[in-house]
């Protein structure tokens, strides 16, 4: 009786019409690809991306020149030099990085005492040339002001689990 | 020159005009059936896509339409490589012996009657069309094995033996399961078989002859799940290897135009050619042409669905089907068709 089944299944190609109908099902399930450079997947508040340098709502740039990011990172991809400045705080006059030393864990983000260096949301940076991966203060600075509300909003979102 | 003269004279104003017509009519033919193998690529594309849950070509034009030019270019501009140890002669004709017979077949397909006219549209109304169809796509199995053969080299030559075994393996049930339908028509001629399914098409008297005819003309092609002789896994690419730039492009259009042929081939001889499923009003508004077309691409879309749907069959497993099961199953359907039109009588118009 098995073989019986068996060999009928076999004939009338049963499992093979299941099979076609299973995909001409798929032919209109929603597609699981996402099309990339037009669409991205979600991105976690934490995600690290571009670095930026932000500043105080006043326009007063957050970082105190404390070194500490440049301490802690573990590539020595941050250059930092430090002046007092004429009223006396004391502020970066070089903040650069190199982005193609960069690991992007973090650290820097971490040890900032002024959530003055972040990491964005931005990763399509690449250029067409390695000079142009030296972030210098400047380029960081105006990273800064170009996303700070995201930026703001990222932090206020992930500060709850800090 | 003294024997050019007889031929001179035949270079009248009426026969150079009965030539250009007929190379018009060719052309007319042969252009939209290139364009339609090149859409096949796109159509079989998108859907294996789909079924993969990806969405096939998108960048190239809208919906990706531009495609299949964008890859004939990109063919077109590749170096064309002969291995040192290739046959250069065989190398360099076995492409166009694939792609020329693929393309020959069309000569005697009906397309339905012309519109304004009422007349045939068929390049060549034949009485033996069948067996001229059948005979053409043989053709190509030769073109394959010289492709693997010319090429020298091991892979291109496991997978020229392969598609020959397998080609000729399947034409044998094929042409049984062809003969039934013959003899359901009564004719030979394509159109008339065609016409003598005007009371029912023929895959509903002979349903188990065109399940297994839709499955020999899979393995006809070289199609999954019986591309074994393009068996990636296996065969780095068989019997096309070696080839590059317009040699691989002509290997694939004649494939495509192979399974655009035994799709009409198909549509012809089971699914009433380019009559109307009714025959009534909105139905036949729609002129055959047309409905041939829907049918042929009926078909291919079932030979992409069964590449998104099927895994590959081992190589004995292949043989076992052909010749131990499809053999003595269409045998049969032979003889018990044979019976039921002595007893019946046939569907001839």
């Amino acid at each position: 009786m098995k073989t019986t089944v068996r060999i009928a299944r076999q004939y009338l190609l049963i499992d093979m019409i299941k099979g076609f109908a299973l995909t001409f099902r798929m032919l209109f399930a929603k597609k699981f690809t996402i099309l990339y450079p037009f669409a991205s997947t979600p991105i976690s508040p934490r995600f690290r991306g571009e670095h930026a340098l932000r500043r105080y709502p006043n326009g007063e740039e957050r970082c105190i020149a404390c070194k500490l990011c440049e301490a802690v990172c573990p590539a020595q991809a941050i250059t930092i030099e430090a002046e007092p400045r004429a009223d006396g705080s004391r502020r970066t006059t070089r903040y650069d990085i190199d982005m193609v030393k960069c690991i992007y864990c973090g650290l820097c983000e971490e040890a900032c005492p002024v959530d003055a260096i972040v990491e964005g949301p931005n990763m399509e940076f690449s250029v067409e040339n390695r000079k142009n991966l030296i972030y210098t203060k400047d380029i960081l600075l105006a990273n800064g002001d170009k996303l700070e509300p995201t930026l703001a909003e990222r932090l206020k979102r992930d500060a709850p689990y800090r | 020159m003294d024997l050019l003269t007889p031929y001179l004279s035949l270079l009248t104003t009426e026969n150079l005009l009965m030539l250009a017509t007929t190379l018009g009519v060719i052309l007319l033919i042969a252009i939209p059936v290139l364009l339609g193998m090149a859409y096949t690529t796109w159509f079989e594309r998108k859907i294996l896509g789909w079924m993969h849950l990806r969405h096939g070509p998108m960048y190239v034009g809208p919906f990706g339409l531009l495609q299949p030019i964008a890859d004939a270019v990109k063919l077109m501009f590749k170096e064309p490589f002969i291995p040192g140890s290739a046959n250069k002669v065989m190398f360099l004709v076995a492409p166009m012996m694939v792609f020329i017979p693929a393309l020959l077949a069309w000569a005697v397909i009906p397309f339905g009657e012309n519109p304004f006219t009422g007349s045939l549209m068929v390049l060549a109304n034949v009485n033996l069309g069948v067996l001229f169809i059948l005979a053409i796509t043989s053709i190509e199995v030769y073109g394959i094995l010289l492709a693997g053969w010319a090429s020298n080299s091991k892979y291109p030559f496991l997978g020229a033996v392969r598609s020959g075994a397998q080609m000729v393996s399947y034409e044998v049930s094929m042409g049984l399961i062809v003969l039934a339908v013959i003899l359901l028509a009564g004719s030979m001629n394509l159109a008339e078989i065609v016409a003598a399914q005007q009371t029912v098409w023929f895959f509903i008297p002979a349903f188990p002859a065109f399940v297994m005819f839709l499955i020999s003309i899979l393995a006809e092609c070289n199609r999954h799940p019986f591309d074994l002789p393009e068996a990636e896994a296996e065969l780095v690419a068989g019997y096309n290897t070696e080839y590059s730039a317009m040699g691989f492009a002509l290997f694939f259009l004649g494939e495509y135009v192979a399974m655009i042929t035994m799709s009409a081939f198909t549509a012809i001889l089971f699914l009433g050619g380019w009559l109307p499923p009714f025959n009534i009003a909105p139905f036949t508004w729609i002129p055959g042409p047309i409905w041939l077309l829907l049918k042929i691409v009926a078909v291919l879309f079932f030979m992409v669905w069964a590449r998104g749907t099927l895994p590959r069959y081992r190589y004995d497993q292949l043989m076992r089907l052909g010749w131990k099961i499809f053999l003595p199953l269409s045998f049969a359907w032979l003889i018990i068709t044979a019976i039921a039109v002595k007893l019946l009588g046939n569907f001839a118009a």
